[in-house]
């Protein structure tokens, strides 16, 4: 059911895109998802994420601080939750695809600047997504304003399709999100992933 | 207290950059004797920074964290200036405040730890420049000062307002003309130390940064006497060579000059009565540490 006529849709939106919420969005109910704003069903977008993942020349996983560190036993199995998803986009995308795990270990703005090969700052998430060309990228344990925030700079800056793997209410400033997110919820999107492995690939 | 506190998430350590992976390795949380002589052993004490090549903050930064007796459980807070460009490189908890707020919000921080972690040592340590301590700041740095509060302010004095180009401060000197500032200083460089004795302050010390082992000994001693009895005040001269028209490696020996028998920055330290007591206490606890280490070595080597 769509609220609103406004689309959060892959950028270049403009250097200030309205945050999704004023436009709005509403955010999902337990046991739904979001795609581009429009409330749907968990499984249905399970399956456009791993679609997305499959199809995306360079699909990346961003995860933040609250997967990084072994906070808890549940910060833990979600970690490993993480890691599993990255190898299972790895088995399944064709060569040419390139999947990356970048984390974002720190919210703190970086001078004079960050290494975008190796991390990525929600104060300039375009820089890390740019110098990669990456063009679908899922944050995960990423707190909810610095991820909110970082959200809006790519979709105002990039084109990247972005996906919310959100451990709250979800975001909707992703243009896919996902809300109440457990390991167990990561696992499965891995499985949709293997499910759906062959069936589409990158646009030539 | 040490490296147990808090680690890396297994499955995703070998992505995590390298500053992180040696924090939860080779920080020197929880070490005792931890100390200026660390400098240069691991990440966590500040191994690039984003300062002037050469600049004296940079080194006073190090030699303050390394000095600091308690980091894991410290949190120190800041203001906008040339030191905010250095806080994201920080392996110690802090905020950010908005510019010359830092010792209001200290005031609050400290006591809201307090409460919230009774029985547990947790320090507070503002470190701001000098357009955030006397000038803008003022009126929140003397009555944090007032009313007692039980933290360190620690105030990196180059003297003008660097981060926004050299602008007049009240800590600059009587004639002095920066860049934005050309028409000289027209009265005396505040005398804060003064102030902070006044106002209360238990331990004041007015020194430059150009002795690792004398900035150790004075961090320490501040944050200890503000632990238990009340307000610390340290004013660094750290000076802005950009702005002075020095060159990278000219900073120490400005320091130096500076630090000669009466001129400006000769060492001058105050101490309140209770401070010298409880300093002789921990110096003597800190003597019979280092024979009982002492013996025990040589027993180890008999
Ligand atoms: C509320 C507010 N007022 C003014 C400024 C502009 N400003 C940024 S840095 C700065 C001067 C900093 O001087 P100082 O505290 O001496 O630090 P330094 O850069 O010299 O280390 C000023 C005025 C600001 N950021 N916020
Ligand atoms: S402007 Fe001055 S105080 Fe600031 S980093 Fe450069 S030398 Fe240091
Ligand atoms: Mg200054």
């Amino acid at each position: 059911m769509a609220t609103s006529s406004y689309k959060v849709l892959p950028g270049p939106e403009h250097f200030l895109p309205p945050a999704a919420a004023a436009m709005g969005i509403r955010l999902p109910n337990p046991g739904e998802a979001h795609i581009h704003g429009e409330i749907v069903p968990e499984e249905k977008a399970m399956e456009v994420a791993a679609k997305q993942f499959l199809m995306a020349k360079v699909p990346t996983i961003f995860p933040g601080p609250l997967v990084l560190w072994a906070w808890n036993e549940k910060a833990a199995q979600k970690a490993k939750a993480v890691r599993h998803l990255f190898e299972t986009i790895k088995e399944c995308v064709t060569p040419s695809q390139r999947p990356m795990l970048i984390p974002m270990p720190d919210y703190r703005p970086k001078y004079p600047k960050i290494n975008p090969e190796i991390e990525i700052n929600p104060n300039h998430p375009n820089l890390t997504i740019w110098h990669n060309k990456i063009d679908t990228c899922m944050f995960v344990g990423v707190h909810c304003h610095q991820a909110n925030l970082s959200l809006k700079i790519i979709r105002g800056g990039t084109s990247c399709y972005t996906i919310a793997m959100c451990a709250q209410a979800g975001h909707e400033d992703a243009m896919l999100s996902f809300r109440d997110a457990t390991a167990e919820k990561i696992l499965k999107l891995a499985e949709w992933i293997k499910k759906l492995k062959g069936t589409v690939g990158p646009s030539q | 207290m040490s490296l147990e506190r808090i680690k890396i998430a297994p499955e995703l350590y070998d992505i995590m950059p390298p500053e992180y992976q040696d924090l939860v390795q080779r920080a020197t949380y929880g070490k005792e004797s931890r100390g200026w002589k660390d400098i240069g052993t691991t990440k966590e004490l500040i191994e690039e920074h984003s300062l002037c090549a050469g600049c004296p903050e940079s080194m006073a930064f190090r030699y303050i964290l390394a000095s600091l007796p308690n980091p894991e459980d410290t949190v120190m807070v800041g203001s906008t200036g040339c030191t905010s460009l250095v806080f994201p490189h920080v392996a110690v908890h802090n905020i950010h405040s908005l510019f010359g707020n830092q010792n209001a919000v200290a005031s609050g921080l400290k006591r809201a730890l307090a409460l919230r972690f009774p029985g547990r040592i947790k320090d507070v340590v503002v470190l701001a420049g000098d357009g955030a301590t006397v000038d803008i700041g003022l009126d929140m740095t003397l009555q944090s000062w007032f009313r007692q509060e039980k933290f360190t302010t620690i105030c990196f004095d180059n003297e003008l307002y660097a981060n926004t180009g050299g602008q007049e401060s009240g800590l600059m000197q009587k004639g002095f003309v920066a860049k934005m500032a050309p028409v000289g200083k027209t009265f005396e460089k505040v005398r804060l130390p003064e102030i902070a004795r006044e106002s209360g302050c238990h331990y004041v010390v007015n020194c430059t940064v150009s002795k690792p082992n004398l900035v150790e000994k004075v961090v320490k001693n501040a944050v200890y006497v503000a632990r238990e009895i009340g307000p610390t005040y340290i004013q660094f001269y750290t000076p802005c060579i950009l702005e002075i028209g020095k060159n990278s490696m000219e900073g120490l020996q400005e320091m130096r000059d500076a630090e000669k028998p009466n001129e400006r920055f000769a060492y001058k330290e105050y101490v309140s009565d209770a401070a010298k007591e409880l300093l002789a206490e921990i110096a003597a606890k800190e003597k019979e540490r280092k024979a009982a280490a002492k013996k025990q070595l040589a027993g180890q080597n008999a």
